[in-house]
This record gives C-alpha cells, sequence and structure tokens, in this order.
C-alpha cells in the first residue's frame, strides 16, 4: 500500500466514532428539510453545496419559517464564522500545498475533520503524505453525510404529514445548544439572545434574529472579559 | 430569494471562510476579541432561534399552560441537561409534544 493510501485510510479511521455520531443527524436533518418545504433535489444537495451541518438545519427552519433570502444568508454566514478558527489554525500545516489541495481541503473543512486533522499535526507534524490523512477525514464525512441525507430524505417522505414534525427542529437545537452550556459567560449570551429574540419578534424580515444574536454574542464576550 | 440562489450563496460564503486563513497564510491574523467572540455564536443562534419557536404559537406570546411546545421545550431542555444525549433529546421532547397534544 503507498503512504499516501495509508495516511488515508488511518484518516478515515480516525473520522470513524465521529461518523457513528453523525449518521443520525444527517438522516434528521434529510428528513426535516423536507419537511420544512424544500425539494427531495434542494435538500439532498444543501448538503454538498453547503456542507455544514448546522447551518443546514437553521436554514430549513428559516425557510419553514419564510424567512427572506439576505436573513437566511446572514444567518448561515454568523453561524459558519468559526471556520475561520479552523482555517487559520490550520493554515501553518497546509502552507507549502497546491492551491488545488487547499482549495479542496478547504471544502471538506468541517468541525468534525478538523478535529482529528489538528491532533494529528500537533503530533506528528507535516510529513509528505499528511495531508492525506486529513483528505481521509474529511472525505468520509462528507461521504457518511451525503448518504445519511441521501437516507433521511427517504424516510422523511413516507412520514404521516399529520405529525408535528417540524418541532423537531427546535428540539435538535436545544439538544445541540445546552449541553455546551459549561459556563455563565456562555448561560447569559444564550439566555439574554432568547430574550431579545422574543422582544424583537416582530421586527421585519426575521432581523430580529440577527439582532439577538449579535447582542447574544456581545453579552456573552464581556462577561468573560470581566473575569 | 430563491432557495438555490441561497444555498450556492451560503455554500460560497462557508467555503470563503474555510479558505480564507489557509490562503492568507501569513498575511492575516485573527484578533483576539474576534477569537473569543465566536465561542459565543452557538449558543446566541440557537438560542435566538429556540425562544420564538416555544413561546410564539401563531405569531402571538403564548405563556400559558396551554402552550404545549413550551412544555415540551422546557422538558427537551432538562433532557439535554442531565442526559447530554442528541437523540434521547429530541425522541423525549418529541414523545412530551405528541402525549401533550392527545
Amino acid at each position: 500500500m503507498s503512504e499516501a493510501r495509508k495516511a488515508f485510510w488511518e484518516g478515515v479511521r480516525a473520522e470513524l466514532p465521529l461518523l457513528i455520531g453523525v449518521f443520525p443527524f444527517g438522516m434528521i436533518y434529510g428528513a426535516l428539510a423536507l419537511n420544512a418545504g424544500l425539494s427531495t433535489f434542494a435538500s439532498q444537495m444543501m448538503s454538498s453545496i453547503v456542507f455544514a451541518g448546522s447551518s443546514q438545519f437553521v436554514t430549513a427552519q428559516l425557510v419553514h419559517d419564510s424567512a427572506p433570502g439576505f436573513v437566511i444568508v446572514l444567518t448561515i454566514a454568523v453561524i459558519n464564522l468559526r471556520h475561520m478558527l479552523y482555517s487559520a489554525s490550520l493554515a501553518p500545516y497546509l502552507k507549502d500545498l497546491s492551491f488545488k489541495w487547499k482549495a479542496l481541503l478547504s471544502y471538506l473543512l468541517t468541525d468534525e475533520a478538523y478535529a482529528p486533522g489538528i491532533l494529528q499535526y500537533e503530533k506528528e507534524g507535516v510529513t509528505p503524505f499528511s495531508h492525506w490523512f486529513l483528505l481521509g477525514a474529511g472525505f468520509s464525512l462528507w461521504f457518511v453525510w451525503q448518504v445519511s441525507t441521501a437516507l433521511g430524505i427517504f424516510i422523511g417522505a413516507e412520514m404521516p404529514k399529520d405529525w408535528p414534525l417540524d418541532f423537531a427542529l427546535p428540539l435538535t437545537f436545544i439538544a445541540m445548544v445546552v449541553p455546551i452550556l459549561k459556563k455563565r459567560p456562555l448561560i447569559a449570551a444564550a439566555l439574554s439572545a432568547g430574550v431579545v429574540a422574543l422582544l424583537a419578534f416582530h421586527l421585519p424580515f426575521k432581523l430580529g434574529l440577527i439582532l439577538a444574536a449579535l447582542i447574544g454574542i456581545t453579552i456573552g464576550t464581556g462577561l468573560e472579559g470581566k473575569k | 430569494m430563491n432557495i438555490w440562489l441561497i444555498m450556492f450563496i451560503g455554500g460560497l460564503l462557508t467555503f470563503g471562510m474555510r479558505f480564507s486563513l489557509i490562503y492568507l497564510f501569513g498575511r492575516f491574523q485573527i484578533h483576539e476579541t474576534m477569537r473569543r467572540a465566536l465561542h459565543y455564536v452557538p449558543p446566541a443562534v440557537l438560542s435566538a432561534i429556540i425562544f420564538p419557536e416555544l413561546f410564539f404559537q401563531a405569531d402571538l406570546l403564548d405563556l400559558s399552560l396551554g402552550n404545549t411546545r413550551l412544555l415540551a421545550g422546557i422538558i427537551a431542555v432538562l433532557t439535554a441537561w442531565f442526559s447530554r444525549n442528541t437523540l434521547l433529546t429530541i425522541l423525549v421532547g418529541m414523545a412530551a409534544l405528541l402525549i401533550l397534544q392527545w
């Protein structure tokens, strides 16, 4: 087996436990996107065009709420801002790769690919084939995300229409947000954003969402700075 | 805006942010405050979506016990807090809503 292929499969193996966790999420996304009113084709394509779990769930929710396009795009951008951190953190290890490799690995740079990728680089440093490890981790996640989305769409299409399935979206967000509320500034950010979202609910174009998020982020960051 | 246009712009922005600093290595740094602020994006954005979904029913603020989505949401928050299990939270919250609506 060539060195490149070996590194690729090592990346896949490191990604494996994360793939198991991601699979049900992809299915839930597929089923809910369809339920929120996206077409089968659009629900599937979002998993490769945007390819970012939480922002895909949020897009489905906002399409369901008939939010205007610019608010949806702005929200996707805010949610995915954290990827700039991953980009900054991996940059020194990828600096000698070709433009094509940089672009490909960037496209595949999700939370789940970043985690094993950066650990590997910190442990082993840059070797002639180390980018194949990152490709293995990133590509296996991409593959599983596409397959699980398709399966979710298939199952979603079979579900009875009168079930309150749209409620599974806020439930998914609750399941995502509650476990990360580990420190006071994080709780303050969540609560203040929530309350502002209620107060600003009737602002036009769903701008209350953006306003609430910005206030929550500011309050959390400010409180952390005080300690 | 058309859903395809939303997806393409959203996808381009996402790719752009993932690619940005890998491409611009050495020419650009993220400011420390910005780095800190990014940690608060997920709880702030997600809560800003969750709260109105639970508290507003048919465009009206509903704080009564008849607001089944709010009650089921609170049960889901408690489940998430104690179990830290994603699938369990979704299942319990969904079951709670179905039972309360019965």
